[in-house]
C-alpha cells in the first residue's frame, strides 16, 4: 500500500512568555492509502497540534511532515457551518476558496449531498438542521474538494451521546464508501476502536507514540464492532496504555 | 410550525391572549400621549402654568404652521436633515473602512490603539472653535462635527465585531487554504453583520447629536439654529416646536435603520 502521509521524528515546541512547552516529541508514523488510522491520547496532550501539523497549518520545530502527493480535507470538532449561508452554499465554500467553483465541481458536491440524504436540506439554513445532519453537511463540505485524505479532529465530540453513535456510524460509512483515507484523533477510546484499522497511542505531554495496534474485526461498521466481544478486550488494553 | 395542523383550543386561547395583550399595550401607549397633550394644553389654556414658559400643543402647532407658511420650515428641516445624513454616511463609510484597515494590519492596530482611546474619550465639542476656523461657518462645519462625533465610535464598534470572529471558523478557512482577502469577504464581513447593524443604530443617535451640537456652535439655518435662536429671543414656542420636529425626524430615521435590519438579517 502507498504511503500518503508521513511524520519523521516530528517535535513541536510552543513559546510563550511563561516559557517553552514541548507538545510533541519525536513522533514518527505514517498513514497508508485506504487506511482508517486513529490516534488516541489523553486530553491536552497535543492531538490537535498533531493534526494541524498534518494539515500544514503549523510548521514543526524539528523533523518533517510530508503529505505525499495527496490533497487533504480537514473536519473540525464542531460543524462550523456558516449560519448566513444555505447548506448548499456552505458545501460550495471550499470550491469558492480554491477558485474551483465550476459547474462540474458544484454538480459533484450536490450529487454527494443528495447521495447522503441532504437533498431536501440544500436550500435550508444550518439552524434548521439537527446536530447530526449538520455534521453530515460538514463532512460533505470537506468531501466537496475531493480530498485523498481526511483529517478528523474529534468530529463527534460536540454531539450528544445518542447522536454521536449514529453520526459516527454515518460518517464512517460515507468515508469508506468514498474510499477515502482517514486520520482521526480523539480522546474517546471506544470511538477509536469502533472505526480504526490502526490505532496509535500517544502519551501525556510531551506526547510520544507509545503503542501501535492493528485492529481486525469480522465486521467493520462501528455499531456492529461495538457489539463484538473483542471490543471490550481492546478497550481494556488501550485504557491501560492511556493511563500508564 | 407546520401548516394544515389542527390548532387546539388551548393554543387558540393562547394566541388570542397574546394578541389581546399587545392591543392593550398599544391602546395605553396612545392614551398616555393623548392624556399628556390634553393636560399640557388645558393647563396652558386655564393658565395653571404660564404658557409663555411652557408653550402648549396648540401653540406648537400654530408655530409650525407659521414656519410652513413663511416657507422656512423646509429650509430648516432640509438643512438639518442633510447635515445629519451626510455626517452619518461619511462617519459610517469612513469608520467601516478604517476598521477594515485596522483588522487587516496587526501592527497598525496595536500602534494606533492608544490614540483611538484618547480620541474616543475626548469631548468632540471642545474642538468647536477649531472647526469654525478650519471649515468656516457653513454646513460643512456642521457635517465635520457630525463626522467627528460618529467616526471613532463607528471604528471601535466595527473593529470589535471584526476581531470577534470565531477562532474555529478562522481555522476552518485556513484549513481550506483561504487567503486573507477570502477570510475577510467570506467570513469576517458576513459574521460581523449584527455589529454593523448595531453600529448603524448607535450612529443614528450620534449623527443627531453632532448636527444639533454643530448648529449650536455655528449656523444660519436648521433645527438646532431654531432652538438656539428661540432661546435667545425667548420664543419658547419656537424651541418646543423645533424639539417636536426633531423627535419626529429622529424617530423616522431610526425606523429606517430598523427596516434595514429586517432586510439584512433574514436568516436569524
Amino acid at each position: 500500500m502507498k504511503e500518503v502521509l508521513r511524520f519523521d521524528n516530528v517535535s513541536m515546541h510552543y513559546h510563550s512568555k511563561q516559557g517553552e512547552t514541548v507538545a510533541l516529541e519525536k513522533v514518527s508514523f505514517s498513514v497508508h492509502e485506504g487506511e482508517f488510522v486513529a490516534i488516541i491520547g489523553p486530553s491536552g496532550c497535543g492531538k490537535t497540534t498533531l493534526l494541524s501539523l498534518a494539515a500544514g497549518l503549523l510548521a514543526p520545530t524539528k523533523g518533517k511532515v510530508s503529505a505525499l502527493n495527496v490533497s487533504l480535507g480537514y473536519m473540525l470538532q464542531k460543524d462550523e457551518l456558516f449560519p448566513w449561508r444555505t447548506i448548499e452554499k456552505n458545501i460550495f465554500l471550499p470550491l469558492e476558496i480554491k477558485r474551483a467553483n465550476t459547474p462540474q465541481n458544484r454538480a459533484h458536491a450536490v450529487a454527494l449531498a443528495e447521495k447522503y440524504g441532504l437533498k431536501q436540506f440544500l436550500k435550508n439554513y444550518p439552524s434548521q438542521l439537527s446536530g447530526g445532519m449538520r455534521q453530515r453537511a460538514a463532512l460533505i463540505r470537506t468531501l466537496a474538494m475531493n480530498p485523498d485524505v481526511l483529517l478528523l479532529d474529534e468530529p463527534f465530540s460536540a454531539l450528544d451521546y445518542q447522536t454521536r453513535l449514529s453520526v459516527c456510524d454515518d460518517v464512517y460509512k460515507i468515508i469508506r464508501n468514498e474510499k477515502k483515507t482517514a486520520l482521526l484523533i480523539t480522546h474517546d477510546i471506544s470511538e477509536a476502536i469502533s472505526v480504526a484499522d490502526k490505532i496509535f497511542v500517544l502519551s501525556k505531554r510531551p506526547a510520544k507514540i507509545i503503542a501501535e495496534h492493528l485492529l481486525e474485526f469480522p465486521e467493520n461498521e462501528p455499531l456492529k464492532r461495538r457489539e463484538n466481544k473483542e471490543f471490550s478486550r481492546w478497550f481494556e488494553i488501550l485504557w491501560k496504555e492511556l493511563n500508564q | 410550525m407546520k401548516k394544515n395542523v389542527e390548532i387546539s383550543r388551548e393554543h387558540l386561547l393562547y394566541l388570542r391572549g397574546t394578541r389581546n395583550k399587545s392591543i392593550i399595550v398599544n391602546v395605553i401607549r396612545c392614551a398616555v400621549l393623548v392624556l399628556f397633550l390634553t393636560i399640557w394644553e388645558l393647563s396652558a389654556q386655564l393658565l395653571w402654568v404660564n404658557p409663555f414658559i411652557t408653550s402648549s400643543p396648540s401653540r406648537i402647532a400654530k408655530t409650525i404652521a407659521d414656519l410652513y407658511k413663511n416657507g422656512s420650515l423646509f429650509l430648516h428641516v432640509g438643512t438639518t436633515l442633510w447635515e445629519t445624513l451626510a455626517g452619518f454616511a461619511i462617519a459610517v463609510v469612513l469608520g467601516y473602512s478604517i476598521a477594515l484597515l485596522l483588522w487587516w494590519s496587526d501592527a497598525l492596530r496595536r500602534i494606533s490603539e492608544p490614540y483611538f482611546v484618547v480620541l474616543n474619550a475626548l469631548p468632540k465639542i471642545a474642538l468647536g472653535p477649531l472647526i469654525i476656523i478650519w471649515c468656516g461657518t457653513g454646513s460643512e462645519a456642521i457635517v465635520f462635527m457630525t463626522v467627528l462625533i460618529g467616526l471613532i465610535v463607528a471604528i471601535l464598534n466595527m473593529l470589535n465585531g471584526f476581531m470577534a470572529t470565531e477562532k474555529s471558523k478562522l481555522l476552518l478557512m485556513q484549513s481550506m487554504g483561504a487567503n486573507k482577502l477570502q477570510v475577510l469577504t467570506k467570513l469576517v464581513i458576513p459574521s460581523s453583520l449584527p455589529n454593523f447593524i448595531s453600529m448603524l443604530k448607535i450612529n443614528v443617535g450620534m449623527a443627531w447629536i453632532g448636527s444639533i451640537m454643530g448648529e449650536y456652535i455655528v449656523s444660519k439655518a436648521g433645527i438646532g439654529y431654531l432652538i438656539v435662536y428661540g432661546g435667545q429671543v425667548f420664543k419658547l414656542d419656537l424651541v418646543m416646536s423645533a424639539v417636536f420636529i426633531l423627535c419626529v425626524l429622529a424617530a423616522g430615521m431610526y425606523a429606517l435603520v430598523a427596516l434595514a435590519e429586517r432586510l439584512l438579517i433574514k436568516n436569524k
